[in-house]
Order: structure tokens, then sequence, then C-alpha cells
């Protein structure tokens, strides 16, 4: 086994595409590898005994079903390849995700013959538990493909290898389709107190919004509501039987607070990890927020896109790592 | 690094169980019953436990049943190799294999030895029913491999119509393989002692009751196909063991030289093919009495001084043998007067009655010619009977017989005649072979079974030779001129043998036998001079093992050529609007326009709109349509999606 271990991951090497390509990628014939199982050595070895058998014990029968099975072994051969010929795919990042995290990509699998396409082993890197599908004919299937996001940045699809023992699990019939696709990886969120607010010069600013300034009624607690507004006394009166509520204050002038660079100590990596923990608490805490990083800076707002857009600004920030 | 084990899921065991039953239950009838018990209850054990979803099974039983199993092998056929202790091997590995079925790998062992299980059949029987099984049986075990590798969620019978589909490919190939394979024939090592276990036929020793055993079988010894007419069915003996020794009880082949007697053919010469099932013996059962021998290198056939024609090594696998053969003859007539001496040999002291009778008619006339008369006249005269089932003989045999019980079958007949003869003087031998034979209408082989088994004497006269004298036919005429069915009295059982009323049984049978016959000889006895004949009439006279490669690999290489590009064919568009609006996106393509193939028809219409507005109208008619087609309830007509598709420019 071990040498045939290691012939294929030479192999590998050799045939693994150099660059991702865009576009769906159709397997031709020559992108599709084939070798036998150890599955497929072990029937070979079988049939060499059996004929040896019938030959020994001059059996017409023995000889037809070593031939019978001989050629079962090749036609299951034709057929390994054709279970990956033909397919096209293609690929795209999920959302964004923060480092340590899985990043999802997914899978498109278009089949444009009428024939099903069984037991299609996905992997994207060794380390990965493999993926089975299986294809109707005339289908289009999706995968989703978990990969480690280690790092902030973009994370690229690494080569994918899909390969398939079907029909009969003597041969395995590979290709490394490259697709082009990235996810976005925001750094690693590390959660330390907000710095201090600061006022700005306007107020009503957003009327209607919920403000800072004057109390205006009771609602429901949501969990991104800061614990400051949260109606203690009425939550002791009730004994925690109903629903905890929050204090909610309309106009007056609206604290704004603005994230620096400046304000956080570390390297590179934990200034992000820390500028992202306070995006994070910005944003659950219901303000408007600044980003400040030293040659951009985007102006105070809320919002899932203004959060997007600061922790993007912060996973592409140029540093260390790319 | 290794990836970890594929687990089995659970839907592949009914197939595991399927392969392990199919692969071993033939061999139920050959092996020992408790090796099928133990079997069956591993077999029983291993689906109760994945009925109720158990998964561990306990590690001491199976050590306790390797060990138990092994040792009862041992016992049983006093080792662990050969053929049928290493069958029994096999069926215990398949049993234990399965109480370990945890990964996809443990499976495709478990597929593995059910395959080469099959091959196991074989020793056994090849004929035409084990051919069909097995066919069945090799459809389920790629079934199981199959449904290893595929979606697990598949049904059996999609399933084995895949599985039948990558036969039926592998067909063609097949043949070709067993055309041009370079046959050898074997052994390639010494064979085990059991190698060729159990089968029935004539035997070089003749004691009361031993053909009559035969007559019980109605198994085909042999077929002979006539270029000409065949003779007629009272000339129809065919000569095996000529037995020249008699001890009181048995008779045995003794005393023969190598030298062939000398034979002078008369009348119209009968040449003829035997197709010899394996007896294991020496000898080749030729018409009497054969004028040419076949010329095979590997039978080296040759005749004994007492006229038997025997082959260098045992008939042990069907074989085809060419004759020709004259039924008036004069044979052995300057035999040395040695060898006519030992035909007189008989066990001194033993019969006297016999002797004393023999002695009186020799008496009354010295001629062997009217001695011969005398003694047929005997058995037609005193109330002799012919049976199946004759009453057991005392210590003096003959004397027991011609005195007391006088019922008795051909080897009574033919030992007391030789008997009488000898103590009368004239050198009488028994020959033992076959009498009779039925033509089968559908191909026109006359087919020889065990229980045309007979046997008769032949006395040598001066100036005539060896004469063959059947006292069988002087006591019951039929069983010389239609057979022993009509010759037994009442209804006596025969082995299988079909009563002659029924005519439409009669014909089924002989169709039958005819397809037997055929796969006899096309399947089972392609050896290596057949296959040398089929090649000849390819145009392949006499190649050596390096053309024939080299043909094979050719041949068997375009063949998977047509395979592939069969297998490979582009497959038309199964759905009409989807082959429409193929012809569209080409249509658009020269236009100039980029389409890719992923883009949805309402996409590609929608960015149309800004590329190429003159387009955009057109386009978006017949995505519609095409969309519409593929997903509404009611889907529009083709005619509109291709009227659509010719309004595009």
């Amino acid at each position: 086994m071990q040498p045939l271990a290691s012939l294929r991951q030479g192999l590998a090497r050799l045939i693994r595409p150099r660059r991702p390509e865009t576009g769906p990628i159709r397997l031709g014939r020559r992108r599709i590898y084939i070798l036998p199982t150890w599955a497929g050595l072990l029937y070979a070895l079988t049939l060499v005994a059996m004929l040896l058998g019938a030959i020994n014990y001059d059996l017409a029968l023995g000889h037809a079903l070593v031939f019978l099975l001989v050629s079962l072994g090749l036609v299951g051969m034709l057929h390994a390849h054709k279970n990956l010929l033909g397919l096209e795919i293609s690929a795209q990042g999920r959302e964004a995700v923060h480092a340590g995290e899985l990043a999802h990509f997914r899978l498109q699998v278009q089949n444009p013959g009428p024939s099903p396409r069984p037991g299609l082993e996905w992997s994207a890197s060794p380390r990965q538990p493999m993926q089975l599908q299986h294809l109707p004919g005339n289908d289009t299937g999706h995968l989703d493909l978990a990969l480690e996001a280690p790092r902030r940045g973009w994370l690229e699809l690494p080569p994918l290898k899909l390969a398939s023992r079907y029909p009969l699990g003597l041969f395995l019939a590979w290709a490394h389709p490259w697709p082009a696709a990235r996810c976005l990886v925001y750094p690693k969120p590390r959660f330390t107190p907000l710095p201090p607010g600061r006022q700005s010069g306007h107020s009503g600013a957003y009327p209607g919004r919920e403000g800072q300034e004057d109390f205006a009624g009771f609602r429901e607690r949501q969990p991104a509501d800061s614990p400051r507004h949260v109606a203690w006394k009425a939550a002791a009166r009730d004994a925690g039987d109903k629903p905890l509520l929050v204090k909610t204050f309309s106009g007056g002038a609206r604290e704004e607070l603005w994230l620096e660079w400046e304000d956080t100590s570390g390297d590179t990596e934990e200034r992000l990890s820390i500028l992202a923990g306070w995006v994070m608490d910005a944003e659950g805490a219901g303000l408007d927020y600044g980003l400040r990083l030293p040659r951009q800076a985007l102006a105070p707002d809320h919002g899932t896109a203004h959060r997007q857009r600061c922790l993007q600004a912060l996973a592409l920030y140029p540093g260390a790592t790319p | 690094m290794k990836l970890p084990a594929v687990p089995l899921p659970h839907a592949s065991l009914p197939w595991l169980l399927a392969v392990a039953l199919v692969t071993t239950l033939p061999h139920g009838l050959y092996q020992p019953a408790w090796l099928s018990g133990v079997a069956g209850l591993v077999l029983l054990g291993v689906t109760w436990r994945w009925w109720r979803g158990y998964q561990v099974s306990s590690a001491w039983l199976k050590v306790l049943l390797v060990f138990a199993g092994c040792a009862g092998i041992l016992v049983q056929y006093r080792t662990l190799l050969g053929r049928d202790a290493g069958i029994a091997m096999l069926v215990l590995f398949m049993a234990m294999k399965l109480l370990e079925l945890k990964s996809r790998r443990d499976a495709i062992v478990v597929v593995i030895l059910g395959y080469f299980l099959l091959l196991t059949h074989y020793f056994h029987s090849q004929d035409i029913p084990t051919g069909l099984w097995l066919l069945a049986s090799t459809l389920v075990v790629t079934g199981a491999l199959l449904q290893l590798h595929g979606d697990p969620q598949e049904g059996p019978r999609t399933i084995l119509l895949q599985a039948g589909r990558l036969l039926l490919q592998a067909l063609p190939l097949m043949l070709l393989l067993y055309l041009l394979f370079p046959r050898v024939s074997g052994p390639l090592w010494g064979l085990p002692a059991d190698a060729h276990a159990g089968r029935t036929g004539l035997s070089n020793s003749m004691s009361p009751g031993s053909i009559s055993e035969l007559a019980l079988s109605d198994e085909i010894a042999f077929r002979a196909r006539f270029d000409g007419p065949p003779p007629p069915r009272a000339a129809r003996y065919w000569r095996g063991p000529v037995l020249n020794h008699y001890d009181g009880r048995e008779w045995k082949v003794e005393d023969f030289r190598s030298t062939p007697p000398s034979l002078e053919a008369l009348g119209a010469p009968y040449t003829y093919t035997l197709t010899l099932e394996a007896h294991k013996q020496h000898w080749l059962l030729p018409l009497d009495m054969p004028s040419r021998l076949p010329e095979s290198a590997e039978l080296k056939a040759e005749m004994t001084s007492n006229g038997l024609v025997r082959s260098k090594e045992p008939v042990t696998s069907r074989k085809n043998v060419a004759f020709t053969s004259h039924t008036r003859y004069r044979l052995g007539l300057d035999d040395p007067p040695g060898l006519l001496q030992a035909n007189l040999q008989l066990p001194p002291g033993r019969n006297p009655r016999t002797l004393a009778l023999a002695r009186s008619w020799q008496r009354e006339n010295p001629d062997p010619a009217w001695l011969v008369q005398r003694a047929l006249q005997h058995f037609r005269q005193e109330a002799f009977s012919y049976t199946l089932s004759p009453p057991l003989l005392g210590q003096e045999a003959m004397d027991d017989f011609l005195f007391r019980t006088r019922q008795g079958f051909c080897e009574h007949y033919a030992s007391a005649f030789v008997i009488l003869m000898r103590a009368a003087q004239v050198p009488a031998r028994v020959v033992t072979g076959y009498m009779g034979g039925e033509l089968n209408p559908v191909d026109n082989f006359l087919v020889v079974r065990q229980l045309d088994a007979h046997a008769w004497a032949e006395v040598w006269l001066d100036g005539q030779g060896w004469v063959r004298v059947d006292p069988t036919a002087a006591i019951s005429p039929g069983r010389v001129e239609s057979g022993l069915e009509s010759a037994l009295p009442g209804r006596e059982p025969l082995g299988g043998m079909v009563p002659v009323s029924m005519e439409w049984l009669k014909a089924m049978r002989h169709r039958w036998d005819a397809l037997n016959n055929s796969w006899n000889q096309w399947v089972l006895g392609y050896t290596p001079e057949r296959q040398r004949e089929v090649l000849s009439r390819l145009g392949l006279d006499n190649p050596d093992w390096r053309t024939l490669i080299m043909a094979l690999s050719t041949s068997v290489g375009l063949a998977l050529l047509a395979l592939a590009a069969w297998i490979f064919r582009p497959r038309r568009e199964t759905d009409p609007a989807r082959a429409i609006w193929k012809q569209a996106l080409v249509r658009l393509e020269k236009q100039g326009l980029h389409c890719p193939p992923w883009e949805s028809p309402l996409a590609l219409a929608r960015r149309l709109e800004t590329e190429a507005p003159e387009l955009a109208g057109p386009v978006q008619r017949l995505a519609r349509l095409v969309c519409a087609a593929r997903y509404e309830a009611k889907p529009p007509k083709m005619e509109a999606l291709r009227l659509a598709l010719r309004q595009l420019p």
C-alpha cells in the first residue's frame, strides 16, 4: 500500500493545477486520472489465482468466469472514468467569518448527461473529511465545503480533489478542479471594554430613532441591548417571570464613538483583533461608531452593512500576513 | 497518511449476506453437514444482529469459531489443503469475515472472496444449470460491489439492473478472451488426490452385480457422432476392458501385451467421433472393432494384444476422439498359442458342476463352433431369466447360477459362458463395454449411457479368430435389439429412464441432451486442440503463443476502444426544451455574444437588454417559454418554442 500511496502523492504533485480557474470547470478527458485501488489490485491477484486454478483443474467454465471478471474489471475502469467526465463545477465563497471559524464554500456541480453520478468524493485537503455526493442525471447539485480559516484576509478555495470509485471500487478516478472562489475572513475579535464615547455636536440627527437622551418608554430586551439600559427594577418586581425590559430613550445628542487605531496597543494583529471586538460591541450596543485606521477612516454609522464595511477594512488591512 | 476507514452503510449488509449465501449455498450439497450448520448459524446470527442493530461481537467467539472450524476440517479431511478441504476453509473464512464487518474494506474482502468461491463450484459440476446459477450469483456479487460504491439509497432493482448492464458490456470482451486466450492443458501442478473424485463407469474388473449397478444410472457415458449413418443397433458394441483372468468370483484384466492383434477388416467402415465423459480410466470405448486409431499426440492411443484401446493418460476430462471401425472383421487370427493358452485359465477346483457340464458337452462333440451353439442352446432351453436384481450367489458362484438361481444380468451370462467354453478347452474371454445407444434426432448424436453398460464374450475359433458371442442375446434378444428398457420383464426400476410411452417427455429429453451436448462440445470442450481448429478457421494456422498473445492483445485493445466509444457516446439532450435553448445559444454565439452555459435563460435575457437591446425581445420570449416548458405544470407546446427559436436572428 505504501509505495502505491507515495506514487499517488508524487503524481498528485505533478498533475495539480497551477492556478484557479474562473467560470465553471468542465471535467474533460485530459483532466481525469485513473489508477487501480488496493481493492482493484486484490481483485487482479484473485483473478490470477482463479485462472491458475481453472487451468490446473481444466475447468472450462472457470476460464469463462475469470474472463468475464477480467472484462468486468475493464468495463468498470471505463465507467469510473465516465463517472467524472463532463461534470461542470463552479464554486462561491459564502458569508465572511472570523479567523478561527470555519469558512464555507458552496460548490455547484452540474451533471449534463442523463446518467446519474453516484459516489462523488469531494475533499479540499487531505486533512478534511471526504464529502460524498450522489448526483442524479441532468441535474445540478450543491455542496457545502467547510474550510478552517486560520487567518484574516481573503481565504482562497484551495485546489479540490474530486474522486470516484463508482461503479466497482476497483479503480479510483480523480481530478483536481480548482474553481476560483474566496471567502472573507475577519480578524478574530478580542472583546475589551469600549473606549469612552465622545459627544457629537448635533442632536436629533436621526428623528424617530432611538436616542440616549430622553426616556421614552419600555420595550422587550433584545440580545444586542446594553445591560445598562435594562429596567432592573421592573425585572425585580416581576421576579423574573416576564421578559426583561429595556428603557428606551429618544432624541438628544447621539453618542458617537470613534474606534481608533491609536487607542489600541500591541502588534498589528492584536490591534486589529481589539478593533474587531469593539466594532461588534459597538454595533451590539446600538451605537454609531466610526473606525479610524492609519490612512483610512470610516465615518460613524451603524447597521449590518456598516459593521461589515468596518470588519472588511480590518480584514484587508495590510499587515505581515497577506 | 491514511484516511479513516469508510464505515459500512447499514443497507450494505443484506447485500453481503446475499453474497455469502449464493456463493456458499451450493457447497452445502458436498461439504459435511456440520460445516453447513456452522456457516448457516453465523449467517443467521449476523442477520439477527443487523436486524436488531447490534454492533459488537465477541472477539473470543470469533477466535473460538475459527479454531473449532479449522479443527473440524482437519479431522474431516485430515488436511487443511487440497481441493475439498480448501473449499471448506474458504466457506469458513466467508462466515468468519461476516462476523467482523466494520468498514467498506471488510465488505470488499467478502465480495472478492465471493468471486473466488464462485470458481470452486465448478469442481463439482460444469453443466448448464450450474452455469446459469453462477451467472445469477455473479450478478448478485457484482451488485454488492456496486452497492458499496454507489448511492446507498439505491433500491436493489436498480442496482441489479446496473450490474446486469455492466456484465452485458463485459460479455463481448469475455468472448474474445475465451476464444483467443492461449489455452494450456493442465494440470500445472500435481493435482491433489481428491481432484477427480466421485465418477461412475466401468471398471477393470467384473463381479456379479457390478454392471447391473450401472444399469441404474442414466448418466451419459459418451456420445458418438457418425460421419454417415450409424450402424444398426445390434452391431453397436462399444469395446471396453477385456477381462481374461477369473479367480472364482471376479474377472480381471491380466496378461496382455502392447502388440496389437492382427485385424482384417471386412465390409464398410464407420467413421465417427466419440465425446468421452471423464471416466478416469485409460480405455477409450471404440465401436467394435476399430481399424484406425485416433492420431492425437496428446492421447497416444494404442491397442493392446487383447484388443483394448488405451490412452497413455487416464481420461480425466471430457475428450473428443476420432475413430474408424468395422463391425465385421477377423480379429487375432494369428494370435500366438501362449496367448490363447492364457485364455483357458480357470481357478482350479472351483465350480465343479459347471466344469463337469462343459466336459460332458466336449465329450459329445469337441468342435468349438458346436460347443458355442450348445452353450447358447443351454441358456435358451433351460429356465434362465434376465433380471436386474438377481438373487445372491454362494461360494461356488457359477454352479449356483447355472444350476440353482438361473436368474442373472449380462455379467452372469457372459461369465458363465466363458467359463463353460474354457472348461471345454475353447479359448474365451469376457469383454465389457457398452451396447446400443440412443440416437438423438435433434443433433444426430448417438448417446450412450451408463445403463447401456454390457458384458459379452469372445471365443477364438480356428480360421475366424476372436468371434463375439453375446449370451445375453440368447436369453433376452430384446436387450440387444431394442435396449435394456424393453428387455427387462415387468416394471423393474431403472434410474431415470423415461417410459417409452411418454413421447413428448422423450422429445424434451432429446432436446435437453442436444443442448447439453453442444454446451459440452463448444463451451466445455474448448480445449487447446479445439482452439487451434477455430483459429485455423479464422486464418491463424498453428499460431505459436507469441502470435496468439499479439492477436489477443490487438483484438482486446480494439474491443476496449469500441466499448469506450459506446460507453462515452455523446448522449442526445433528453429534454427538448433544453435542446432548443442550446440551439439558441449557438445562434447567439454566432452573433458575437458570449453566452456562458451556466447563465440561466432569464438572466441572459436581462443582460441582453443592455448589451444587445435589439435581440432582447425575441430572446426574452424564448427564455420565458423554455422556463415554462421546464417548470410549469402546464408546459407550452414544443411548436411554440421552435417558432420562437426561428424568430431569433
